[in-house]
């Protein structure tokens, strides 16, 4: 398979996630699919940011430790990064700020002759870059003028300085596939959740949910939403059921710190059987933790917040197209069941920039969901064998609809009988079981790598792309759950059918996913687990399956 | 148009002589109006807190949203963006709304998200039994605070000034007809309205007698000032020995938080085709 790795860094404020993003765009239109990585310290200005840009011939959702260039902005990037050097790594560097080996660009005597601000300086990096990458002009023009805001022409002029001055050192070949959209993990939830039917999206900003807030704000008028930012994750889960209860159909977001104020509301939407979407990106925990790190540590969190016991869904997709896909499944699921669904990612999802194929969406969901025939009296609460409830909202013509955060009669009304509290909560026991069986439409658990191979390396969420990959150069199977509650035991006890060894890869230090499915009896062998906040790389990665292999 | 009974069959549970049974007839009686000029009672949604005020989602016979203690408000203004034309009315008792959740009352009035508060204030925790709340007087003997509370209780009213509020108002349950007034200008108010209601609470703060030597309507008071609204609301800072004005202090027209938040319609195809526009732009 034909790849390249790219990275790029310099100081926070650099604009080194735009830069890495134009690469990434210069790559898409050699036909390569993306993953972009970006790594920031929790700051605004200072400090180190670098991204890597990797490109291959198919799908992917990792980075390799080494890589074939490196774009130094300052002499930290240049120092830093040296264990990624291969012995034909190309590098590039602003001459003003770094001393060699590799190839200077004089990019502020570039920006004085041709009067260019200074915030034009990356073009000058990019366009060095696209001549060491052997990329034809007609691409490099065309990818700035459709992504560079405004100054198309100067930028493309400062590129053009820098392009000529390059030597073609390591000449990137082109692929057959067309060029693709180049979106983020969030990015990728909030059109799945537009797809799935989301009227309105309530979050306060907090790293790495943030950039979904962001772009939903910034997409609102075209998509017909409503977008709100209250004082606190308190607010926001209530403010949520409160859309939610008037009948609009609602997802919040946060990461685990904002979780954990939402969830006696997510308690309160298990009991008054409230359809609330959550969206929880994980990153370093516990308590402040890590703020603009990875982590999968937030997977046993998502599934026992809030008290008592009631039915959820939780959805772990592994990349942005399983994001699209998911997303709407979990709005869907969330109105025709009414219960409370989750939307797991974390910082390496959420903020990775992935190929994304819309030609591989799948039809709209049916939106038939139970609702009441308007026939009085309107009970809330009915209770029929499914466990659901047709749905009315205050509005509805004769309809008393009584939502409650306390046990309640069919109509809403507080009780507090023991028979009426066993009947309700075996309903919401009935529902749970209904959502259960209906996951089996919707292959809850994923299986890819080589079919029938003894070696399993079993994961969930964002360690997809690693895994495949790894799986792929090793001849192992690759099983990953996405849905993780209902817990998908039976689909996943067939996947691992046969397997000898079954290696569970886990970004976190417990192993929460071997416990989860230890729990349903199914025992798994070694764990290989990462906590530092840095998503495995394919060769960290290989070379530890290869240990635990041997 | 259907007559519906107002009050559930729910069992009441309210002590007697509770405060709470005036705020529950005057809600019933401005429905009774409601319906009586063909307005329906489908629109109007009740949304409460948790604590002995609460139970009135239970008692009366409308739509209603029986939340999580000091949780009202944000819920309350969820359904209101979510569709403006309800009329959304929130009953919150004063441990509640003033200490569980306040920072949710403050939002509310700053944005002037127009649904209606009614606080039943009776300055203690009854649910609970007996702990003093964020309007106990100084000294206020509660079960926490067996030797008597070692902070001052603060003063509503001028908090709501403070915060934007654009309707605010005080009443008694024991002076009904002026109560049933201002709830109901309140309720009718195009904004944020706040309505501090005193009154007492029969098991743990039986202070009737307190209030009825003290409570005076407030009378020639100019409600468009604020200057002048910050000087009645100080008259009494729920601690001193004061007289305690009851009425409207302040009223301003401005424009309304859900009016701003309103999107403007996107057929599914048109939501379709931006989908299909956002990705291409990202090629």
């Amino acid at each position: 398979m034909k790849e390249v790795s790219v990275l790029i860094g310099g100081r926070a404020g650099d604009g080194i996630n735009s830069a890495g993003a134009m690469v990434a765009q210069l790559l898409n239109h050699l036909g390569y699919r993306i993953y972009l990585y970006f790594d920031y310290p929790s700051l605004i200005r200072g400090g180190h940011n670098f991204a890597i840009t990797r490109g291959a011939e198919q799908g992917i959702g990792t980075c390799r430790e080494k890589v074939d260039f490196i774009l130094a902005l300052n002499q930290e990037t240049a120092d830093r990064h040296r264990h990624r050097e291969k012995a034909d790594t190309a590098i590039l560097y602003n001459s003003d700020l770094v001393k060699g080996p590799g190839q200077g660009i004089p990019v502020k005597a570039i920006l004085a002759d041709e009067n260019a601000p200074e915030i034009m300086g990356n073009s000058a990096i990019i366009g060095g870059f696209a001549r060491a990458a052997g990329i034809d002009w007609a691409t490099v023009n065309a990818v700035f003028s459709s992504h560079i805001p405004k100054g198309v022409e100067l930028n493309l002029k400062v590129a053009r300085r820098a392009y000529d001055l390059v030597k073609p050192v390591h000449p990137v070949s082109r692929c057959a596939s067309p060029t693709l959209p180049l979106i983020s993990g969030n990015e990728a939830i909030g059109i799945g959740m537009i797809r799935g039917g989301l009227e309105a999206y309530v979050s306060y900003p907090m790293t790495p949910s943030s950039s979904l807030l962001h772009f939903l704000a910034e997409q609102k008028d075209p998509f017909g939403i409503q977008v709100v930012h209250p004082e606190n994750e308190i607010a926001v889960a209530l403010m949520g059921i409160g859309f939610a209860c008037a009948g609009k159909h609602v997802a919040v977001g946060t990461s685990g710190g904002g979780f954990c104020l939402m969830t006696e509301g997510i308690s309160f939407a298990g009991i008054a059987e409230v359809p609330l979407v959550v969206v929880v990106s994980q990153r370093t925990g516990p308590s402040t933790g890590l703020p603009t790190y990875t982590c999968q540590s937030d997977l046993r969190l998502v599934l026992h917040a809030g008290q008592g016991e009631f039915p959820r869904l939780i959805v772990a997709p592994g990349n942005a197209q399983e994001a699209v896909h998911w997303s709407e499944i979990a709005m869907n699921l969330a109105w025709k069941f009414q219960v409370p669904a989750f939307i797991l990612s974390d910082k390496t999802l959420s903020e990775g920039t992935y190929s994304l194929d819309p030609a591989v969406f799948t039809p709209p969901l049916p939106d038939d969901f139970p609702m009441w025939d308007g026939t009085p009296p309107y009970r809330r609460y009915a209770d029929l064998p499914s466990g659901i409830s047709p749905l009315a909202f205050p509005g509805a013509k004769d309809a008393v609809v009584k939502v409650n955060s306390y046990f309640h009669d069919d109509a809403g009304i507080t009780t507090e009988e023991g028979p009426v509290v066993d009947r309700v909560t075996e309903k919401r026991l009935r529902k749970w079981r209904s959502l259960a069986a209906d996951m089996d439409r919707y292959s809850p658990v994923h299986v890819s790598g080589t079919a029938g191979a003894p070696g399993v390396l079993l994961c969930w969420g964002s360690t997809m792309g690693v895994c495949t990959e790894v799986a792929g150069a090793l001849g192992l199977k690759v099983v990953r759950p996405v849905v993780l509650s209902p817990f998908p035991s039976a689909q996943l006890r067939k996947a691992l059918d046969g397997a000898k060894q079954v290696i569970c890869v886990e970004e976190n230090v417990t192993g929460q996913l071997a416990e989860l499915a230890a729990q349903h009896g199914i025992t798994t062998g070694t764990k290989i687990l990462k906590y530092d906040g840095r998503p495995f790389t394919l060769e960290e990665l290989e070379g530890k399956v290869r240990e635990v292999l041997a | 148009m259907t007559r519906r009974a107002l009050i559930t069959e729910a069992q009441n549970t309210w002590c007697p002589g509770c405060g709470n049974f005036a705020i529950q007839h005057t809600l019933k009686n401005l429905l009774t109006d409601r319906e009586n000029v063909g307005e329906s009672l489908d629109n109007v949604v009740l949304v409460s807190g948790i604590g002995c005020h609460a139970k009135i989602a239970d008692y009366l016979n409308i739509n209603s949203v029986y939340t999580l203690h000091g949780r009202t408000i944000p819920v309350a203004t969820g359904i209101k963006l979510a569709n403006p034309h309800l009329t959304v009315i929130c009953c919150v008792g004063d441990g509640d709304c003033y200490a569980e959740g306040l920072d949710h009352l403050i939002f509310a009035a700053k944005r002037n998200i127009d649904i209606t508060v009614i606080v039943h204030n009776n300055r203690v925790y009854g649910l609970t039994t007996g702990q003093y709340t964020p309007t106990s007087p100084l000294g206020f003997r509660g079960r926490s605070t067996p030797a008597g509370t070692a902070e001052y209780p603060f003063n509503p009213l001028e908090l709501m000034l403070a915060s934007g509020a654009t309707y605010i108002a005080r009443g008694y349950t024991r002076k009904m007809d002026p109560l049933k007034d201002l709830i109901r200008q309140g309720i009718a108010h195009h904004g944020f309205s706040f309505i501090d209601v005193l009154q007492i609470c029969a098991t743990f703060f039986p202070a009737a007698d307190y209030y009825g030597s003290r409570v005076y309507e407030l009378a020639g008071h100019n409600t468009t000032d604020f200057e002048a609204a910050c000087h009645v609301a100080r008259e009494w800072n729920y601690n001193t020995d004061s007289r305690i004005a009851l009425g409207l202090f302040y009223k301003k027209d401005a424009p309304t938080f859900e009016e701003a938040m309103q999107p403007s319609p996107v057929s599914a195809r048109e939501k379709q085709e931006a989908i299909t526009a956002l990705l291409k732009s990202r090629t």
